[in-house]
């Protein structure tokens, strides 16, 4: 609250000097980082590399994720406690607050913007609401095929206007038709794998893949030729050595998919595995200093930032595709939660949970180029995110 | 003092099971490890401890199952489910502690 000081006080001085339009800007350089100990975000600019607010009053961000609108304006926060939280940038306020559910989880915006969608666990299921007043349009009870309810994970959106998510107990994927907004069409595999525990889209729009922990491999969609249904790929992959425990699960948003080449973290393993994006068949696996997390694409798809759990999540290494190569192992401080590349790629944030800030760095050099006082910082997301399918 | 380094976990782990007769836990320990519940169970449990991709482990859930079965899931996990193993972090007077905490409500970190 504090910090919008400044800027009321620039509003009244663009008034007072007659001269409006000093005010405006745009947001494609902005950003927002949750703060999940204090329920608030704070608002980042990564041009001047600041902060320029903070937003309370968010609820439980203990596991918070972020959409943005179409005009990359508002930031609909999706928050543990079911909370959905639609922040404006602009004025640095909460423009919107519901609580549509009991434990989210993550969410997704359609693809013409108007329809935001929530995963949620408890009571598990989808719902869908107006992207402009948080109006419920629909619910989507995830009951399946087992007759019982079914945590949703791996909410994303597909082109033509669908949704895509994974039934973590009943092993199923459902995509949800919007056209029709208050009676989405679904169409439901079942028996897809035990456990899919996340989703992620491919950038062409193309392939659901559904992460597996009950069982090796993923489940693929392939969304231009749903009546192939689903198959299994990278079944080799987790076949080999005993699984090691995994003190966190891995998220496949961040997917790295970098155009040929797709980067996966390992469930139960130390490595990550390299598949082709066409045929989804290995073609190679590295080790890696722990249980990976995130798996981040620099913009450009050369190299892979990847960030550890517990007890490794001091530990940052970067690959490099072309060379298959660790080419970098940093230790920026305790806790790193979460990283994400400006929209070109010349700077990547890292939250630094238990150090209580953010750091900048080139990744060209690996040196820090800057760093921000965050309480207990978690997701960083730049709202190049906008105009990403699947977010 | 919530920031816990690997290194002073694995002398707090070697301090307490040497000594793991002699409750209670040094008060450095005990926000250690309040800060790993609420961050690192917390990523499947939710900060909160109210339930996420793990069950909730609030005193009203865990109210009537026996301690020492919680002890245990703690220490060993449970084979087929997410709940990983603990003991190479956790020895059992600590884990006992917790269960202890979960039961009565779990302390905040701050
Ligand atoms: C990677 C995810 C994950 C992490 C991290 C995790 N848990 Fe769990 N935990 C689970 C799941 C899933 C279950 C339910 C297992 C089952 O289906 O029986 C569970 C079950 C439990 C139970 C039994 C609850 C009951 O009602 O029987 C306790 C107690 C527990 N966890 C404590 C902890 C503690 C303490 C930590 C941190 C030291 C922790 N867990 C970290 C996933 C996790």
């Amino acid at each position: 609250m504090r910090a919008r000081i400044p800027l009321l006080l620039v509003l009244a001085l663009g008034v007072l000097s007659g001269c409006a339009n000093s005010n405006l800007r745009g947001t494609g350089d902005l950003g927002v980082v949750i703060e999940r100990a204090t329920g608030s975000v704070q608002v980042l600019d990564t041009t001047h590399r600041t902060s320029l607010a903070r937003v309370d009053g968010l609820g439980d961000l203990s596991h918070a994720s972020i959409s943005y609108s179409r005009d990359a304006r508002y930031a609909y926060v999706f928050g543990r406690d079911g909370g959905l939280t639609k922040v404006d940038l602009l004025t640095q306020r909460i423009d919107r607050r519901i609580i549509q559910g009991g434990n989210s989880i993550g969410g997704a915006i359609s693809a013409d913007g108007k329809l935001v969608a929530v995963a949620n666990y408890e009571p598990g299921g989808v719902k869908v609401f107006d992207a402009d007043t948080l109006a419920l349009v629909a619910d989507i009870p995830a009951i399946g095929s087992d007759g019982t309810r079914s945590k949703v994970v791996g909410l994303v959106d597909a082109p033509g206007q669908r949704f895509v998510f994974s039934l973590f107990e009943a092993g199923e994927i459902w995509v949800a038709d919007m056209r029709d907004p208050k009676r989405p069409a679904l169409r439901k595999f079942t028996g897809v794998g035990r456990e899919p525990y996340d989703g992620m889209i491919t950038s062409d729009g193309r392939h659901y893949a559904a992460g597996l922990f009950g069982e090796d491999g993923v489940a693929l969609l392939d969304l231009w030729n749903l009546d192939a249904g689903v198959r299994r790929a990278l079944v080799e992959f987790g076949r080999h050595g005993e699984k090691l425990p995994v003190y966190k699960m891995p998220h496949l948003e961040g997917w790295a998919a970098t155009g040929s080449q797709i980067v996966l973290p390992a469930v139960g393993k130390h490595e990550v595995i390299i598949a082709d994006q066409n045929s989804w068949k290995e073609v190679a696996r590295i080790p890696v200093a722990g249980q990976v997390v995130f798996a981040v694409a620099r913009p450009g798809g050369r190299e892979v930032w990847l960030n550890f759990a517990f007890p490794n999540n001091d530990t940052v290494q970067v690959v490099d595709l072309p060379s298959r190569r660790i080419v970098q192992t940093l230790t920026p401080g305790k806790g790193v939660l979460h990283l994400e590349f400006s929209p070109r790629g010349e700077q990547v944030w890292l939250s630094l949970r238990d150090e209580n800030r953010v750091e900048i760095y080139d990744p060209d050099s690996f040196a820090r180029i800057g760093t921000l006082p965050v309480e207990s910082p978690s997701g960083i997301f730049f709202t190049v995110r906008a105009h990403r399918t699947g977010l | 003092m919530r920031i816990l380094t690997t290194a002073g976990m694995m002398i707090g782990i070697a301090f307490s099971s040497a000594f793991a007769d002699t409750p209670p836990l040094h008060p450095q320990r005990q926000s250690e490890l309040i800060h790993l519940v609420r961050q690192d169970c917390g990523s499947c449990h939710g900060m909160e401890l109210r339930g996420g991709l793990g069950p909730a482990l609030t005193p009203q859930t865990l109210k009537d199952k026996p301690a020492s079965s919680l002890v245990s899931t703690i220490l060993h996990g449970r084979p087929g489910t997410p709940m990983p193993p603990w003991k190479n972090f956790l020895s059992e007077s600590e884990a006992d502690w917790i269960v202890d905490n979960l039961q009565k409500g779990f302390p905040d970190a701050r």
